[in-house]
């Protein structure tokens, strides 16, 4: 498809409302915003950010990070790798970079998806292109932040994420607000390739806000003995989120796994699944997620897993904890099968804390609320398997604070 | 230790153990018997101050503190301890973690220290990366609530049927871990901790040296006395035909 075929999609999608979540009124917010000059370091960002860095997760010094990816509002403010075998630039650059980079836009995603993919398109503001090259086994992660600072503001981003043949990509994304920012709309559309025997994780932060808006748009094409692992954390409160990221795995024997650790506070809107589209032989998927809802927050959490080859195997799990009468928590697990051999299945239990469960930790000698406290951290506490021992150690100490600050 | 008086508790409004008497001096280890539904676990669970188990009537006094108002964590802190015989399951809540709360340590590790107390209870470095009674077996179980009072340590402790399910291999081993916990290898006049110990079948008690026992029936103690004479009645008699020989009086 040429760029003015990929344009016409998109005006045509302008006004198309996407399948789930509440309609956002785009236009609220502006692309109009002020553009922020490169960093030397990640070290000469503004100090007062540098909180809302780390609670997404980003490490603003770059230690232990094979690169660094930070986009304030609409601006690329830095980008640099560390390792040979990575690439990692805005979309942008590599667009003027590579011609071949075309085959990969919107090739995971329709660009007349809904009117936030349309929007994406008709007025992006970069995002970023990490690449690992063929053999390349990186284990330090990458990380990328989409950081808001800007009241208003409407941030668009398009990533590309190609992996290719026999290659290993770590990522964390943090996606941060400054706690200064009442409203803002993040669109972003995230495209992942898994090559022949790569594999990609992906871990993200959200640490939005509870005026922020967010549509993000992702899929995942995933070749022969392709891996792909995503984690995704949320704990603080937003207003609005609805996201359906999709695997597709076309390769035999492709592995997809998601995991989910949502914490819903306050007046939180979240509507969030993950789907597996098994279309090669032997290929796998697992779709894992944990919901706690609180105070007022509504949470619908969906899997779906669309068995179409042989000996595919599905399975979701989803899990929710309600702490509060107000909450309300929808678990929608969808299973569809299109031939005989193949196995999918899936579980799902919404309840409350056991009363038992609190007075046994009592017997061990804590209080209620270090019992109650404890029961959480469990529940929320997904093994993350897949992620090399550092990284896991890192994500375990990103969720930890996380947790501590919503309890 | 313990002091229990006219202890009347109700659980969902049914009364299921009426004026009860009973005491546990420093050293001492008793045994309840009893028939299924008399009462045993509700007096365990009461003592320990469930709040399901509502005393409408009497008084529990632990080493000179009066603790029937006291929530579950204060009596523990008090040095009361409970291996329960059904535990419900905790998702993502290892047993190491369990071991290292009921150690009353914050920290999360899973370090040497509580892997040389597993070892003891042949639990091994896996097991205790288990979530907590998730799949235990029976015997499982056992082991896992024995390992938490080790790392407990507490002056009294209460076993719920320590001995069902477990098999012949690790049964004699649970049995030595008793009784240190209950001070049972040193001198009677040495002895500091206290027990009680509920058991159905009495098997435990090849392997373990207790003082005293009850016979529990229909929420009350229906008799008592040497361990080894209840014990013979109990085993030869039954519950009943052993109350009658103790006079039936009550306690």
């Amino acid at each position: 498809m040429s760029k003015k075929e990929i344009i016409e999609q998109a005006e045509h999608a302008k006004t198309k409302k996407a399948a789930l979540g509440e309609d956002v009124d785009i236009e609220k917010y502006t692309t109009g915003t002020k553009n922020y000059d490169a960093l030397n370091s990640l070290d000469e960002f503004p100090e007062e950010y540098k909180q809302s860095l780390l609670d997404a997760g980003i490490e603003p010094s770059g230690k232990e990070r094979a690169g660094s990816f930070l986009q304030r509002d609409r601006s690329v403010v830095f980008s640099k790798v560390k390792y040979k075998g990575l690439e990692l630039m805005s979309t942008t650059d590599a667009m003027a970079k590579y011609d071949w980079l075309e085959d990969y836009l919107w090739k995971a995603i329709p660009v007349d998806m809904d009117k936030y993919t349309a929007n994406v398109e008709l007025d992006q503001s970069h995002g970023y292109f990490i690449r690992s090259e063929a053999g390349s086994k990186v284990t330090m992660p990458v990380q990328a932040c989409l950081f808001i600072t800007s009241d208003k503001v409407r941030q668009n981003v398009h990533n590309i994420i190609i992996a290719e043949e026999n290659s290993e990509l770590h990522i964390i994304t943090g996606c941060s607000v400054y706690h200064a920012v009442n409203s803002a709309l993040h669109l972003g559309i995230s495209e992942f390739y898994v090559k022949k025997g790569a594999k990609i994780t992906f871990t993200m932060i959200h640490n939005w806000g509870g005026g922020i808006e967010v549509r993000p748009r992702s899929a995942m094409v995933i070749e022969d003995d392709g891996v792909f692992i995503s984690n995704y954390i949320l704990m603080t409160p937003v207003k609005s989120l609805q996201m359906y990221p999709t695997a597709y795995c076309v390769g035999r024997n492709a592995r997809a796994t998601f995991q989910s650790i949502v914490y819903a506070s306050g007046d939180t809107k979240i509507d969030l699944g993950s789907r597996a589209v098994l279309q090669g032989e032997g290929s796998r998927s697992e779709i894992i997620s944990r919901v706690i809802a609180t105070d007022n927050a509504k949470v619908v959490a969906r899997g779906d897993v669309i068995g179409e080859a042989e000996n595919v195997k599905g399975h979701i799990e989803c899990r929710g904890l309600m702490l509060s009468d107000n909450a309300e928590v929808d678990s929608i697990p969808e299973l569809k099968a299109t031939l005989k051999e193949l196995d999918l299945s899936h579980e799902a239990a919404v309840g409350k804390i056991a009363e038992e469960e609190i007075q046994y930790l009592m017997a061990r000698g804590l209080s209620e609320e270090e019992a109650t406290s404890v029961i959480i951290r469990g529940f929320l506490n997904v093994d993350i398997t897949g992620l090399p021992d550092a990284l896991a150690k890192e994500t375990k100490k990103m969720f930890d604070m996380s947790l501590e600050k919503v309890m | 230790m313990l002091e229990i008086k006219d202890l009347t508790v109700e659980v969902e409004g049914k009364e299921i153990i009426r004026d009860l008497n009973l005491n546990i001096e420093r050293g001492a280890v008793h045994v309840l018997f009893g028939p299924n539904g008399c009462g045993k676990t509700t007096l365990l669970m009461a003592i320990l101050g469930f709040p399901n188990y509502k005393v409408k009537k009497g008084s529990i006094t632990f080493r000179g503190v009066d603790i029937t108002d006291l929530p579950t964590n204060e009596r523990v802190k008090l040095g009361m301890g409970m291996s329960f015989q059904h535990p419900p399951e905790i998702r993502g809540v290892k047993l190491g973690d369990m071991v290292n709360i009921a150690r009353g340590r914050k920290e999360e590790k899973i370090d040497e220290d509580v892997i040389e107390l597993g070892k003891r209870l042949n639990i091994s470095v896996d097991f205790l990366n288990r979530d907590v009674n998730l799949g235990f077996s029976g015997g499982e179980v056992k082991r896992s609530e024995i390992l938490q009072m080790l790392a407990q340590s507490p002056e009294f402790i209460m076993l719920d049927e320590p001995d069902s399910g477990v098999d012949v291999e690790n049964i004699e081993l649970i049995g030595d871990i008793i009784n240190e916990l209950m001070d049972r290898n040193k001198m009677p006049s040495k002895r500091e901790r206290a027990g009680l110990i509920i058991t159905h079948l009495g098997f435990i008690l090849r392997y373990i040296n207790a003082d005293r026992a009850h016979v529990m029936l229909d929420g009350r103690i229906a008799c008592t006395g040497m361990l080894d004479e209840v014990t013979k009645h109990v085993m030869e008699e039954g519950f009943e035909r052993c109350v009658e020989l103790c006079g039936g009086k009550g306690v």
